[in-house]
C-alpha cells in the first residue's frame, strides 16, 4: 500500500509552478522598466538585441524571485497572501527552487554580457545578490527600513536597459533608477496598512508592526515629498520631453493629495470604509510608475517622429 | 481513487517536459539569432579573417 501512495500523491509540480516561482507578476514591471531605460537611450540598439537583453533582464529578475521563494518558504506558509504559492503549499522542494534560481542567475547573466555588455551584466548580477541576499537574507527580517533599502533591487532595471544600450550610467538612468527607488516604500507601506495581521503573525518587522500605524502613514507623506522632486528632475533631462513634464505634473500633485489624505486619517476612520482610501493609493501608485515610464517611451518615440521634439 | 491509465501526475509530468522542452528549443532559437546579428553587425571579414581571401 506504501507504493500506491507514492503514486496518488496530487502535489507534483507542474510547469506552471515553476514559472510561479519566478513571480512573473513582478517580472511584468521589471520587463517594462527595462524596455523603457534600452528605448529612450541615445544609442540605437539592434530590435532583436534589445528583445533579448530585455527577456535575459527579466529572467535574472524571475531567478532572484526563485532564491527569495527559496528562503522565505517559512514567511510565506504563515501569510495568508502568499500561503498558495509552490514552495508552501508542497508542490516544488525548497532545494529545486535554489537550484533553479541559482542556475538562471548564471545563464541571465552569461546571456546578458555577451548579447549586449559586461557593464550591464555586472549590474545584473549586482541586481540578483541585492534582492536575493541584501534584501531578502539580510535587511528583510532585521529592519522596518527593509522596504526602502531592498526597494533598490527593483530600481536596477531600467538602468540596466540603460546600460545595454550606452554600455555605462549617466544622470538619466540615476534618475530612473531614484524614481522606482524613492516610489517603493510608498507603494509597500499603504499595501502594509490594508493587509493588516499578515506580517506581525510571520514576524517581519514592517514599520507598520514596528513604529505603528500612524508613524508608516506619516512616513508614505515623507517618501511622497521626496519622491516629487527626482520624478520632476527627469523632465529636465534630455530624456524628458512636453508629454513626460505633463504627466509628472499631474501625477505628482494626485501623488501628493492622496499622501496627505492618508497621513490625515485615523485608524479608525479606515477601519470604518475597509481601508479604502489606502487600497486606491496602492492602486494609484502602480499606475503612477506605469505612466511615467510610458510618457518616458512616448516622448522617445515623438523624438523620432517629430522633428525638434523635446529639449 | 481508480487506478487509471492517465493519472493527473501524467498530466503534470508531461507538462514539465514539454515546457522544458520548448525552454530549450527558444534558447536556441535565441543564441541563433544572436548569433546571425552579431555577425551581421560586424561584416563578415570582422566576423571570420582567414576566411576574407577566399573565394
Amino acid at each position: 500500500m506504501s507504493d500506491l501512495g507514492l503514486i496518488e500523491r496530487q502535489d507534483e509540480a507542474g510547469f506552471g509552478d515553476y514559472v510561479q516561482l519566478l513571480k512573473p507578476r513582478v517580472m511584468s514591471l521589471v520587463v517594462f522598466t527595462a524596455a523603457v531605460g534600452l528605448l529612450v537611450a541615445p544609442v540605437h540598439v539592434h530590435p532583436f538585441v534589445a528583445f533579448v537583453c530585455i527577456l535575459f533582464i527579466a529572467l535574472g529578475g524571475g531567478a532572484s524571485g526563485a532564491l527569495n521563494m527559496w528562503y522565505e518558504a517559512d514567511i510565506d506558509a504563515v501569510m495568508r497572501r502568499t500561503r498558495g504559492r509552490p514552495i508552501p503549499a508542497g508542490r516544488v522542494e525548497g532545494g529545486e527552487a535554489l537550484g533553479l534560481g541559482l542556475a538562471l542567475s548564471g545563464i541571465s547573466v552569461v546571456m546578458l554580457g555577451l548579447a549586449a555588455n559586461w557593464f550591464a551584466a555586472a549590474l545584473l548580477a549586482l541586481t540578483i545578490f541585492f534582492y536575493a541576499v541584501v534584501y531578502t537574507m539580510w535587511l528583510k527580517r532585521a529592519t522596518p527600513q527593509n522596504i526602502v533599502i531592498g526597494g533598490a533591487a527593483g530600481a536596477f532595471p531600467p538602468m540596466i536597459g540603460w546600460a545595454c544600450a550606452t554600455g555605462g550610467v549617466s544622470v538619466e538612468s540615476i534618475l530612473m533608477f531614484a524614481l522606482i527607488f524613492m516610489w517603493t516604500p510608498p507603494h509597500f507601506w499603504a499595501l502594509a496598512l490594508f493587509m493588516k495581521d499578515d506580517y506581525s503573525k510571520a514576524g517581519v518587522p514592517m514599520l507598520t508592526v514596528t513604529h505603528g500605524r500612524q508613524a508608516t502613514r506619516r512616513h508614505i507623506l515623507a517618501y511622497s515629498l521626496l519622491l516629487v522632486p527626482v520624478a520632476l528632475a527627469l523632465a529636465l533631462t534630455p530624456i524628458g520631453g512636453p508629454v513626460y513634464l505633463a504627466a509628472a505634473i499631474v501625477l505628482n500633485m494626485r501623488l501628493l493629495r492622496g499622501a496627505a489624505g492618508l497621513a490625515r486619517r485615523t485608524e479608525a476612520e479606515a477601519e470604518a470604509d475597509g481601508y479604502a482610501a489606502e487600497k486606491s493609493f496602492f492602486g494609484f501608485s502602480l499606475s503612477y510608475l506605469f505612466l511615467l515610464f510610458g510618457a518616458l517611451l512616448a516622448d522617445a518615440a515623438l523624438r523620432g517622429l517629430v522633428p525638434g521634439w523635446g529639449w | 481513487m481508480a487506478i487509471e491509465v492517465e493519472h493527473e501526475l501524467h498530466r503534470r509530468r508531461r507538462s514539465r517536459n514539454y515546457g522544458l522542452g520548448l525552454a530549450l528549443a527558444a534558447f536556441v532559437a535565441l543564441v541563433f539569432g544572436l548569433t546571425v546579428v552579431k555577425v551581421a553587425e560586424i561584416g563578415p571579414e570582422a566576423a571570420a579573417p582567414h576566411m576574407a581571401d577566399s573565394p
